[in-house]
């Protein structure tokens, strides 16, 4: 008997044409155009010249982009490690069986839900030195107290990490949650049995089994790194100087202020291939242990 | 040696009690098997044996030695649990050797208890091996030598096989059986399974709705159940009962109903019965059999169906309103709706009061 | 407790429940707590308190003249920039951008995941996957292009593009979202529903959209939260008489000259958030579930 043969689905390919064209115009060509001005000498408008590496020459001998990159190494590592350390740790404590674990739960995931504007706003309030917590303590007696952190080169950034960490902490802390509660609970049993102490259990025992809710929460923070950008706009604009400036940044004046189309397209290549440096071997990893799986 | 003592022991979920005033006494040594439906309170009992649950009253001894509020590890027991519950990221021999480890013991002394264990359990060749890479069998194996390296008195076992397909677990069964003969430790099972009960237990305790039912070998929780849960929860299929009430006819009892009427003096009465006593008769399927064609049959029956069980079959019978299950030889040949005098196995017989349900 | 003779069983020990570990654990998350509790509580004081008593620098206290007139100051007449109506031209205008936004954004996610979860269309594979390498890209290295675009299409700025860019930013995170609930479904279903009859518009609607619901709320709970938080997107691609409330909120913040109206601000800051802050406090549990399911990306 000779079998059907299978008409092509016409609706599926129809309904799923929006999506294709976002990919192909937004995303492959977006991108595409981009890393094409990038090679151009473009400032106000665009010129389809080309200058081979001249724009990225001018990116790395620029102290800005310099210090730009420093800024969002040195935030994204000290975030980073903040936030796991943190959320693990809330995530951990809440464990134990205590009592209002809701009303803590929602009280450490509420900030996740307000603007990186807003954030940045209530810490800038925080910060100001002759308004904000140094005045407080001030205040209150200890009159050689110093918090100026954000008028400061140095520390201005950890004002942004303290803002950012403020905010995406309970996020950590409700992702590691959910992978603690995914440890087979009678582990946790077979380990009160053996007398294993409860700190141990947790870093010998069900930290290791946390691979993937860590490895989740360690990409999402990454991404928040790569993206930051609302919270400095924010609190600081970038400042003092440049001492909280960062790519997104740099990208964003050179495109609509300082109207230079070419540096920020090399600027914007530059991150994008950053990301997928770091993201693609992240990436490969898991669809080989999910085929695993 | 190592006999666990429960003395008046009560254990609550919140205000909900489980266990009320519970006694248990379980010599060194003993295999006992805690067996009950879902709810019965077996889990709770062996959860609070072990420290994982906090007791409401009573006391509990391992051994002699008072634990009712002793950390589970300092009640010198093992648990082996439904999952058996190895850390998934470590290797057999570190599963074996963590606990040890934690406790300070010195490292030589771990060496040598991990390796003697996994001689005893056949582990050796196993030892760099992840859970995830053993059988159940193996994983059972090492749940228990978990147990073992630390040198205990008594194992706890939490439905260790109950996640298993039929076939595992009846291997798995021996495998325990095999274990428990040849440490000669004291060990306490949970299971709602009567068959694993029947087969691995020196003594059985049967629960329901936390109160312990019986205790006592499976020779005599089959062939004598205390009550009428005990008799239709142990066997396969169900023991039969029989409504009626007993006659005292010239010094001898007969046990009388619609369907049956018989002399039932040999009975072992703990009270002596008076006439018109409400009774219920319980006789079960492998005891039943079709009149012999000399003697009169002691019931008339109708078939209704046949389930053939490859050893054996059950033959289901009606009698006015009473339905009862027979075993029979498989050679047997039956049809539905043939008309078949039985008998009973006079011996056999339990009878059971019909309103305390308990054994006569 | 037990009715037996006392002596014969064993006597509690003191009561073990506030051991050190435990005072510490609760210490810890309360200490945590307020870490979290405090800027709210700075914000919300000194929305309602006098500019007076803020100059006396002590942004713990609470305010001895409580006063809301920084709150209707902020709905009505902080300056923007030019204008100086206040913050309220913001919120309408978020609400502008976030339903139509909402409902696009949702809508094409639901469908691109049921059609990649249930229907062979190899291509869409191969789009999904540069999809969802675009979500980690940062949006300035799209964002000139898609400026030009829609300057050439004669919508740049307006609120047609911004809903445009929403969606067209919001497709990662939604389609991922919805191709694996469909795909953790029994594809059973499908099957059966085929040999019904049903094509694939049909089963969408009479079969896949009731079967959802859930997972519309999550969609709707993520969504609103991001686009009504978002701040680039609108700055650049809704245009001066369509900025959402975060753009208003920023100039207000940061653009004026002389002294800063603080309380002013904090009332603000207050009102922007909000809709999101009643979106997390009614959705509970609808919200962690956003969470998990965003968190199955990485």
């Amino acid at each position: 008997m000779k079998l059907p043969t299978r008409r092509p689905a016409w609706s599926a390919h129809a309904a799923l044409i929006p999506m294709g064209t976002t990919v192909l115009v937004a995303y492959i060509a977006g991108i595409l155009w981009t890393v094409r001005i990038s090679f151009t000498s473009s400032k106000m408008l665009p010129k389809s010249d080309w200058v081979g590496l001249k724009q990225y020459e001018v990116l790395f001998a620029s102290d800005r982009w310099a210090t730009d990159m420093v800024n969002v190494a040195l935030f994204g590592v000290t975030f980073i490690t903040g936030a796991m350390v943190l959320g693990f740790l809330l995530a951990v404590f809440i464990d134990q069986k205590v009592r209002f674990e809701g009303v803590f739960r929602t009280l450490y995931l509420f900030s996740y839900s307000l603007s990186f504007v807003a954030t940045g706003v209530i810490w800038q309030w925080m910060f100001n030195p002759t308004l904000g917590i140094q005045q407080s303590l001030r205040s209150w007696g200890w009159e050689n107290a110093r918090f100026d952190w954000i008028t400061s080169q140095d520390m201005a950034i950890y004002c942004v990490v303290i803002a950012v960490l403020w905010h995406s902490a309970g996020l950590v802390m409700a992702i590691l949650l959910a992978g603690l509660r995914g440890v087979d609970e009678e582990i946790a049993k077979a380990a009160q049995i053996e007398g294993i102490p409860r700190w141990r259990y947790y870093l010998s025992i069900v930290l290791p089994q946390m691979g993937a809710s860590l490895g989740t929460c360690l990409v999402l923070l990454a991404v928040a790194v790569i993206k930051v950008f609302d919270a400095v706009v924010a609190m600081t604009n970038g400042g003092p100087g440049d001492a909280t400036d960062v790519p997104t940044k740099f990208i964003m004046d050179n495109l609509f202020e300082r109207q230079n189309i070419g540096l920020a397209s090399a600027a914007s290549t530059t991150m994008l291939i950053t990301v997928l440096i770091i993201i693609a071997p992240l990436m490969y990893a898991r669809s080989r242990s999910e085929k695993n799986a | 040696m190592s006999n666990v003592s429960l003395q008046a022991l009560s254990i609550s979920y919140g205000k909900t009690p489980i266990l009320s005033h519970l006694d248990l006494e379980i010599q060194g040594g003993e295999f006992v098997v805690l067996l009950g439906p879902s709810g019965c309170g077996k889990s709770t009992l062996l959860h609070g044996i072990a420290g994982l649950i906090d007791v409401t009253g009573g006391r509990i001894s391992i051994a002699g030695q008072d634990v009712t509020w002793a950390d589970p590890k300092d009640r010198g027991i093992g648990m082996v649990f439904q999952s058996y519950a190895l850390y998934p990221t470590m290797t057999v021999e570190r599963n074996l050797s963590f606990g040890l480890r934690i406790s300070g013991l010195d490292i030589t002394e771990v060496k040598k208890r991990v390796a003697h264990v996994a001689e005893m359990l056949q582990l050796t060749g196993l030892l760099h091996r992840k859970p995830a890479q053993l059988s159940g069998g193996q994983r059972q194996r090492v749940a228990i030598g978990r147990a073992l390296v630390r040198d205990v008195k008594v194992f706890l076992l939490d439905e260790p096989l109950s996640n298993l397909d039929a076939k595992l677990r009846a291997e798995l069964r021996r495998e325990l059986k095999q274990l428990h003969q040849n440490l000669g430790a004291t060990m306490i099972h949970v299971t709602h399974d009567q068959i694993e009960a029947l087969t691995l237990a020196t003594r059985i305790c049967v629960m329901n709705k936390g109160v312990i039912q019986q205790f006592d070998t499976p020779e005599v929780v089959y062939s004598h159940p205390a009550n009428r849960f005990v008799a239709s929860f142990l066997g396969s299929p169900s023991m039969n009962f029989i409504e009626g009430h007993l006659q005292i006819q010239d010094r001898q009892v007969f046990f009388e109903s619609s369907v049956l009427r018989m002399d039932v003096s040999h009975y072992a009465f703990k009270v002596p019965p008076s006439s018109n006593q409400g009774c219920s008769l319980g006789i079960r399927a492998e005891h039943l059999f079709p009149a012999a064609e000399s003697t009169a049959p002691q019931m008339e029956t109708e078939l209704l169906l046949v389930e053939p069980m490859g050893a054996h079959q059950i033959v289901w019978l009606q009698s006015n309103d009473v339905s009862l299950a027979m075993q029979t030889e498989p050679q047997m040949a039956l049809s539905v709706g043939e008309k078949i005098g039985i008998a009973l196995q006079a011996q056999k017989i339990s009878l059971f009061d019909p309103s305390s349900q308990n054994r006569l | 407790m037990s009715t037996d003779i006392p002596s014969m069983l064993s006597p509690r020990p003191s009561v073990q429940w506030f051991t050190p570990g435990r005072i510490g654990i609760y210490v810890f998350l309360i200490s945590a707590a307020l870490f979290f509790l405090l800027p709210l509580y700075v914000m919300g004081v000194t929305s309602i308190k006098p500019m007076v008593e803020i100059r006396e620098g002590n942004i713990f206290q609470f305010p001895l003249a409580m006063t809301f007139e920084p709150w209707a100051q902020a709905w009505s007449s902080a300056c923007t920039g030019l204008q100086c109506n206040g913050i309220s031209v913001g919120f309408i205008n978020s609400v502008q951008i976030l339903l139509p936004s909402l409902v696009l954004s949702i809508f094409l996610g639901s469908i691109n995941g049921y059609a990649l979860a249930f229907w062979k269309v190899r291509w869409g594979h191969w789009a999904f996957s540069v999809l969802m390498l675009g979500a980690f890209i940062p949006y300035q290295v799209m964002m000139y292009p898609l400026v030009r675009m829609f300057a050439w299409a004669d919508i740049f700025q307006s609120i047609t593009n911004i809903v445009l860019v929403h969606t067209i930013f919001g497709m990662p995170i939604m389609t991922l979202l919805f191709k694996n609930y469909y795909g953790g479904l029994p594809p059973e279903l499908f099957k059966a529903a085929r040999i019904d009859g049903g094509g694939f518009w049909r089963i969408y609607f009479q079969l896949m959209v009731p079967m959802s619901l859930p997972i519309f709320v999550v969609a709707t709970i993520m969504q609103t939260t991001g686009i009504w938080n978002d701040f680039i997107l609108g700055l650049i691609f809704a245009g001066r008489e369509h900025y959402p409330m975060t753009v208003q909120l920023n100039n207000i913040i940061n653009s004026t000259q002389g002294e800063k109206i603080y309380n002013v601000n904090m009332a603000a800051t207050l009102l922007t958030s909000l809709v999101p802050l009643a979106v997390y406090f009614v959705s509970g549990r609808w919200f962690v579930r956003g969470i998990a399911a965003g968190a199955v990306k990485g």
